[in-house]
């Protein structure tokens, strides 16, 4: 078989006397081999034994940085379906697979992550068989992401679908694309934002300047910053990694997608570092900005919103791809950091520092662990299957 | 800091406040609007 062939099938070729051995299966196969060194631990020892987490501090990074950040960096798949499918605008379509696929991987990760944290797997359902009733948050946010996992794991179909040769079921989940991505809107609309109003149960233990009646709407607008710049990330480093995986549309369209997705990302983070600020001003919290927590505060405002807003549309300006790449890495490190002062630093913020979380090795490990794992698979499904190209039998048929 | 000893007037400070910065963002977005799409031909 041929390189061209290969590519446009997805099939590997066979190259004689090529090792495995590659300095990142190396490196990958280690953190997995203490990955699940770690999930034995945790599994037969208990939590007490991998975390520093305590009475003051249940949610540890497997919430803050697995969950709050995994949902958050995932939502490219919704905003980018979103703008081809609703809004019409085709010209980002060869993103559309990437980001449903990074996705779906993000909302599995989280899941996955989270059992480390609930413990018994077997209880997972219960929110849907054996509880008090429907009006918690947690609740909601359960549904809206099992049911948006499901939604994503069905827009995911048609590439493997392909790649397996089953015509008739492929064309049945091309068919439903348009109910799936008004439905994946909906439920991310949701469960985002009711990620944010989980911390208004807690108004007493999260600092002033992150705590506000506006939380949904903070999570759910920075949402789509950390989703349009997910895109743009996942993007550059497909390009540099699998490059000899994309098709023509593909390397024509990845300049269009990166001007465009950045202008957008750049126009949601004014609007977001407008509402925050509104949000000072609503509590009248102006006075905290001169505390040490108000230091770590401006730092967020305007080093992780107001200046990639600006490196964006300068970038978009001056039609400059590098300067669009690199800000998306910046967003994106901005939402993290967002994520764990909500759900962390700024969290418990009357307690001395003695008293505060520091995250254990172990669950520093086990957070790699699962960003590793969703590389590989990532990986492997981009080098096999029709992700970064369209493949031969199907073409046009969008 | 500014004293209040009702919530009106702890109301009227911060949304006289609110509608000031309301007015600077809606300018403000105009101005960004025409930055970002300057140079975009037609």
């Amino acid at each position: 078989m041929s390189e061209e062939s290969a590519v446009v099938t997805g099939k590997k070729p066979f190259v004689p006397g090529k090792s495995l051995l590659t300095p990142f299966n190396i490196i990958a196969g280690i953190i997995v081999i203490v990955g699940l060194f770690i999930t034995v631990l945790r599994f037969t020892k208990g939590l007490g034994t991998v975390t520093n987490l305590d009475d003051n501090y249940p949610w540890g990074i497997w919430i803050g940085f697995d969950l709050l950040a995994g949902v958050a960096l995932a939502a490219g798949g919704y905003v980018t379906s979103a703008a081809v499918y609703i809004f019409g605008m085709k010209r980002f379509h060869s993103a559309v697979r990437p980001a449903i696929l990074t996705g779906f991987l993000g909302y599995a990760l989280v899941v996955f992550a989270l059992h480390y944290d609930v413990g018994r797997a077997w209880r997972l359902p219960y929110p849907f068989i054996m509880q008090q009733g429907t009006t918690s948050l947690l609740f909601e946010v359960a549904a809206c992401v099992a049911l948006y996992l499901t939604v994503l794991f069905i827009e995911c179909t048609p590439a493997p679908l392909e790649w397996l040769g089953f015509k008739k079921a492929r064309n049945i989940a091309v068919k439903l694309t348009m109910l799936l991505t008004i439905f994946g809107v909906v439920l991310s609309t949701l469960h985002q934002s009711s990620l944010g109003a989980l911390f208004l149960l807690a108004p007493s233990k999260l600092h002033p300047l992150w705590y506000s009646g506006y939380l949904p709407v903070f999570f759910f607008v920075s949402s789509i910053i950390a989703g349009l710049s997910m895109v743009i990330f996942e993007s550059t480093l497909s390009h540099h990694y699998f490059a000899d995986k994309m098709d023509e549309t593909h390397m024509n369209e990845k300049e269009g997608v990166a001007l465009g997705f950045g202008k957008a990302a750049s126009l949601v983070l004014a609007g977001y570092f407008s509402i925050k600020v509104i949000g000072i001003a609503v509590d009248n919290n102006w006075h905290y900005l001169a505390t040490g927590y108000g230091a770590w505060f401006l730092v967020e405002l305007i080093g992780f919103i107001a200046l990639p807003c600006l490196l964006y549309a300068v970038g978009v300006r001056e039609k400059n791809l590098t300067l669009i790449k690199w800000t998306s890495g910046l967003a994106v490190l901005g939402i993290i950091i967002n994520r764990l002062n909500v759900c962390l630093i700024a969290f418990n913020w009357h307690l001395p520092s003695e008293d505060k979380y520091f995250p254990h090795w172990m669950e520093i490990g086990i957070s790699v662990f699962i960003v590793t794992v969703g590389i590989l698979v990532f990986r492997f499904v981009v080098t096999r299957m029709p992700i970064l190209y369209e493949h031969p039998d199907y073409k046009d048929s969008h | 800091m500014h004293e209040f000893y009702v919530l009106q007037e702890f109301m009227l400070h911060t949304k006289g406040i609110v509608y000031i910065l309301m007015v600077a963002i809606l300018l403000g977005m105009v101005g960004f609007w025409h930055f970002l799409t300057g140079r975009e031909e037609d």
